[in-house]
């Protein structure tokens, strides 16, 4: 990799004036992307601001009706959480499923949805349960969080602090697993809630994690797995790669949704 | 003592130096005043080099030297190709140049064109990022069937056609005629899919010249380190063959791709001597994918022709084999010698016609990998032979047995004889274990639960044992193909063992010991195995073609017996009788019908402390060494079972049981032949569902060119794998042994994609049968 700084603030607003100051600075959460980016030459930063020894940014409350997750909580922290596995399990079980042991440990929730990889997992569950993603600046709403490949609503220096899930009466996640890389083929997260039906699919969008309003609105209907069996999102809209084309990726969006439902 | 260890599952004797991290790859030696190279890559898979800037990358910090194809001196020559295949046209197969450095054009998609040296590897990365390079990109090949179109691109002048031979074997007059009175004839077109390596450890090499004897050290991820020791001096480097070492310590993997003869660790011997300073260059994973040799990649059409009741008639094969851009070491005889002679597989097969085309392309070199031609020819008999039953609706078992070989020795009609075996052993044990009888309800409970289920088998056979070094001769080899092993006894007794075998994850420490601590009667633990190092072993021909314990561990028993007789006259002059009268057994001389002994131990260190010694018959010592030579080839046999559970839904596919029965002749350790069977499978699973090197058709870019992208088998992907064996010892060497080490990757993939067709009712399903391959052929989207 190539030679860049190295800081380790220990306050958020620490880290946001390192990074106001920096060139080319880049907050480093888990590093689980990132770093095998630098290692390969294809990123190059000129400051990594860790933010591993920010305490604020850690650990899972339960507020009422909604859980609040720091930003720097690790994949495996998620995963085997006994409160987020009651109020929403379908949650902990998407964090658990996220690459291998390793990863887990090291990789945050916050980072993973900076990154906002259009194959990974968390996003679907931030968009498919309504969450709120708050920041050193703001509170941002899911639908307006996710804007298209590797791009979100965050600015130059905002960084995220946690995110606020609404636990909802039922919810599911079903992924398809790429045969190398282990990302989603397709991811389908279902969820019923005070806010509605949602069905959020990552894996397969061609700007990334999206809604499919025609699955909500029929299992707003009838929420059974048979109601969105049928409902097929245009191929067009879909990636098509190595691993799965368009049409097929727009077949098991239909699969696992109804797999979601019947689990949830 | 009885200390009889052939046979035994004893723990593996290497496992804790591996286990606890002090084992020795290349990349762990670190010499006085290291320095570090990288090499700089084509981007393209074809270009014309137009000019190469490193002068302000010079300048760099820390670099040491760059040097690029301009470079090279005359007197270097390309790396050379050790098996001539002679055409159908007589003419000798087509050597296009393979320059260690691109020279006026490059080939394929990291295609080496400059090693930068460095103090640090990071300061050799900086620099190799600041030299341009000015390319003028030329339309690339890379599919065998486009490079043989008219009017493709030319990988090299010297083969406008891209052919590099046309090679065939069989009589073509007997198939043709047996064709034409067949009463059924099956046919299947399809690619066999190539495959990226991928051991565990990436090549790696670190080259040190020692001004004060003018000699050069090498260190180097080598699966046979003489080999690569006698192309490098004698045929590309001009240097004397004395004065270099090479070192293979502990490899991590090889499956063929530790083989050959790779320009990376031949450039960092010449550069070392100008730099002045060893120099050491680990690929990264990157550069494993592109510049490691692949295998398999292969476009075949065969057909069957059987008679009304099953029997085959005769076998029609034609296959276009990509060689990728340059001859790799042994990259000719695979798709030939090591391919179309096994066409018979365990049948009777009459009449055998194969054709093969040698094509170039744009991709990185193919050469042997784990079955080495093998599994493509397997693929070709098993996947007909299944089709074939299929069509004429007779059982999968049947048809196997109307055919099966049951006389032997049995001359096949593709220039082999077959010492030994006994296929119906294997099917019924195979059948057995895979509990065949219950399968029609498993299927029905599985079709309840929105799953089809299929059963696939595979009746494979290989040639192992490579190879008797006259036929290999006559076939075009450029090296022998016998094996060394030396057997010195210490004044203790204890016994250090130098084999040219090369042990990369194969045990040979373990079953080499056991062998030799059974012949001679002492403790494992007394015999340590050395290999891997031209300086300490006799000239050996390395690892590869499951051949060690069959030529390596026979000339490890050649020398034994050479000891053992020595040691006879000894104990027969110390206890004053004749040599006739003196038994060995159990490490003990002894006198025939009396009590009189000497222990091994005592004899050896007589040979030593020659005090009351026969001097003027004997010399003193007791170190002994064989080069074994076989007689024919080995054939391991045997039948695998598949079953596998398509999800109807999304096409995934999950092996539910896999039976493997082999016939490996005798076993020495057979929790270690387990651990071969098993690693082989994966390998063979890998091909038939996951793994797939793809490059981009149009631009020659490697789409697989990560773990992101590339699908490697993993423990998760597989069931508990059911392995056992049948015993027909090889009739031809002294331990009976035939070789374990590919015949899971040979076996495996037509008993895979045998049951998903089976489980889908359809004829065919290319390789790898990813999901939507699996969806798609489901649902008739082709």
């Amino acid at each position: 990799m190539h030679k860049f700084g190295y800081y380790d603030p220990t306050s958020v607003q620490k880290a946001i004036g390192i990074a106001a100051d920096k060139a080319d600075a880049r907050y480093l959460a888990g590093g689980q992307t990132l770093l095998a980016a630098m290692k390969l030459r294809l990123a190059a930063p000129s400051d990594l601001i860790d933010l591993a020894k920010l305490p604020e940014l850690r650990g899972i409350k339960v507020e009422g009706n909604n859980i609040t997750i720091g930003a720097m909580t690790r994949h495996a922290e998620v995963a085997s959480s006994a409160d987020v596995t009651a109020k929403i399990a379908a949650l902990s079980q998407l964090a658990g499923m996220i690459g291998d042991r390793q990863v887990r440990n090291m990789g945050t929730l916050g980072g993973s949805i900076a990154n906002n990889d259009p194959a990974s997992d968390y996003p679907a569950a931030v968009l498919g349960l309504g969450a709120t993603v708050n920041t050193s600046q703001r509170k941002i709403a899911a639908d307006e969080f996710f804007k298209g490949l590797f791009e979100t609503a965050l600015g130059t220096g905002e960084l995220i602090t946690s995110v606020t899930f609404p636990v909802p009466a039922k919810a599911a996640y079903v992924k398809f697993r790429n045969a190398a890389s282990r990302f989603a083929v397709v991811g389908v997260f279902v969820a019923q809630g005070a806010g509605g039906v949602r069905v959020a699919v990552t894996g397969a969008g061609s700007r990334g994690v999206f809604r499919v309003k025609a699955m909500e609105e029929a299992l707003a209907k009838n929420w059974s797995p048979d109601a969105v069996k049928a409902i097929k999102v245009a191929a067009g809209e879909l990636n098509g790669d190595l691993h799965a084309s368009a049409e097929y990726r727009a077949h098991l969006i239909a699969v696992l949704a109804a797999r979601a439902v019947a689990a949830a | 003592m009885n200390d009889r260890v052939i046979g035994k599952r004893i723990e593996r004797k290497e496992d804790r130096r591996f286990l606890t991290g002090a084992g020795q790859y290349t990349d762990d030696i670190t010499l006085p005043h290291q320095s570090y190279a990288c090499f700089l890559r084509s981007p393209y898979a074809h270009a014309k080099i137009k000019a190469i800037k490193a002068d302000a990358a010079k300048k760099m910090p820390g670099v040491l030297a760059i040097y690029t194809g301009a470079d090279l001196p005359a007197t270097v020559g390309g790396l050379p190709c050790g098996w001539l295949i002679t055409g159908t046209d007589g003419k000798p197969m087509k050597e296009p140049k393979h320059p260690l450095l691109a020279q006026g054009k490059v080939r394929h998609v990291g295609d080496q064109l400059a090693i930068i040296v460095a103090d640090t590897l990071e300061q050799a990365r900086d620099a190799m990022e600041a030299i341009e390079v000015d390319y003028d990109e030329l339309p690339a090949v890379v599919d065998v069937r486009d490079a043989l179109k008219k009017g493709a691109p030319s990988v090299h002048e010297e083969a406008a056609d891209n052919v590099c031979y046309v090679w065939a074997l069989g009589d073509k007059a007997a198939v043709d005629a047996a064709f034409a009175k067949a009463a059924h004839v099956t046919t299947l077109e399809y690619a066999n899919n190539r495959l990226i390596p991928n051991a565990i450890e990436p090549r790696a090499c670190n080259a040190m010249y020692t001004r004060a004897d003018e000699s050069y050290t090498l260190y180097v991820t080598s699966q046979n380190p003489h080999v690569e020791r006698l192309l490098m001096t004698a045929f590309v480097l001009g240097l004397p063959e004395h004065k270099v070492r090479v070192i293979a310590p502990d490899v991590g993997g090889g499956f063929g791709s530790k083989i050959y003869l790779y320009a990376e660790e031949t450039v960092c011997v010449w550069a070392s001597k100008l730099v002045g300073r060893p120099i050491k260059w680990t690929a990264d994973r990157s550069e494993a994918f592109l510049a490691d040799a692949h295998g398999r990649d292969h476009w075949t059409k065969a057909e069957l022709a059987l008679d009304k009741d099953g029997k085959f008639l005769a076998l029609r094969v034609k296959t276009s084999a990509s060689m990728g851009a340059y001859l790799s070491t042994f990259a000719s005889c695979i798709p030939t010698i090591l391919y179309a002679t096994l066409l018979a597989g365990q049948y009777t097969t009459p009449a055998i016609h194969a054709e093969v085309t040698a094509v170039f392309t744009n991709t990185a070199p193919v050469d042997a990998y784990r079955g080495a031609g093998r599994p493509e020819a397997t693929y070709v008999v098993e996947r007909l032979v299944a089709t074939a039953a299929n069509e004429m609706k007779i059982a999968q078992d049947e048809i196997r047995r109307r055919n099966f070989i049951r006389t032997f020795p049995y001359a096949t009609p593709v220039a082999l004889t077959y010492d030994i075996g006994d296929y119906d052993a294997c099917l019924e044990g195979a059948m057995k274990m895979a509990d065949v009888a219950g399968f029609a309800k498993r299927k029905e409970a599985a079709a309840k639960n929105g799953k089809l289920r299929g059963l696939g088998y595979s009746s494979y056979i290989e040639a192992c044992g490579l190879a008797p070094s006259n036929i290999a001769g006559a076939l075009g080899a450029r090296a022998g193909l016998y094996e060394a092993g030396e057997v010195r006894v210490h004044p203790t007794g204890k016994v250090t063992v130098f084999t040219g075998s090369h042990s990369h994850g194969q045990g040979h420490e373990t079953t080499f010991a056991q062998v030799v601590a059974d012949r001679l009667g002492i403790g494992i633990d007394d015999v340590e195995i050395v290999h891997g190092d031209t300086g300490r072993i006799p000239f050996g021909m390395g690892t590869y073609g499951s051949r060690s314990i069959a030529v390596g561990g026979t000339a490890i028993v050649k020398a034994l017996d050479k000891i053992i007789a020595k040691g006879r006259k000894i104990a027969a002059h110390l206890m004053e009788v004749s040599d006739a009268d003196v038994d060995f057994k159990d490490g003990q001389f002894t006198v025939k019908g009396t009590d009189k002994s000497k222990a091994f131990a005592e004899v050896a260190l007589t040979a030593y402390v020659p005090h009351n010694y026969p001097l003027d018959k004997l010399e003193p010592g007791l170190d002994e060494t064989a080069f074994y030579d076989p007689t024919n080839f080995t054939y391991p046999a045997g039948t695998h079972i598949c079953e596998v559970e398509v999800d109807r839904d999304t096409g995934a596919t999950r092996i539910v049981n896999f039976t493997a029965c082999d016939d490996f002749g005798n076993i020495i350790n057979p929790m270690i032949v387990e651990g071969q069977v098993h690693g082989g499978l994966a390998q063979g699973i890998g091909q038939a569902l996951l793994e797939g090197c793809v490059y981009e058709r149009d631009t020659g870019q490697l789409l697989t060119a990560s773990y992101m992208d590339y699908a490697m088998p993993r423990a998760a992907d597989f069931p508990d794998f059911h392995v056992d064996t049948r015993v027909t010892p090889c009739t031809h060497n002294p331990l009976g042994v035939k070789g374990c080490g590919e015949a899971g990757a040979i076996g495996a993939p037509p008993a895979v994609i045998n049951a998903i067709c089976d489980a889908l009712g359809v004829k065919d399903i290319a390789m790898p049968a990813t999901p939507e391959r699996v969806w798609r052929a489901m649902n008739g989207k082709g």
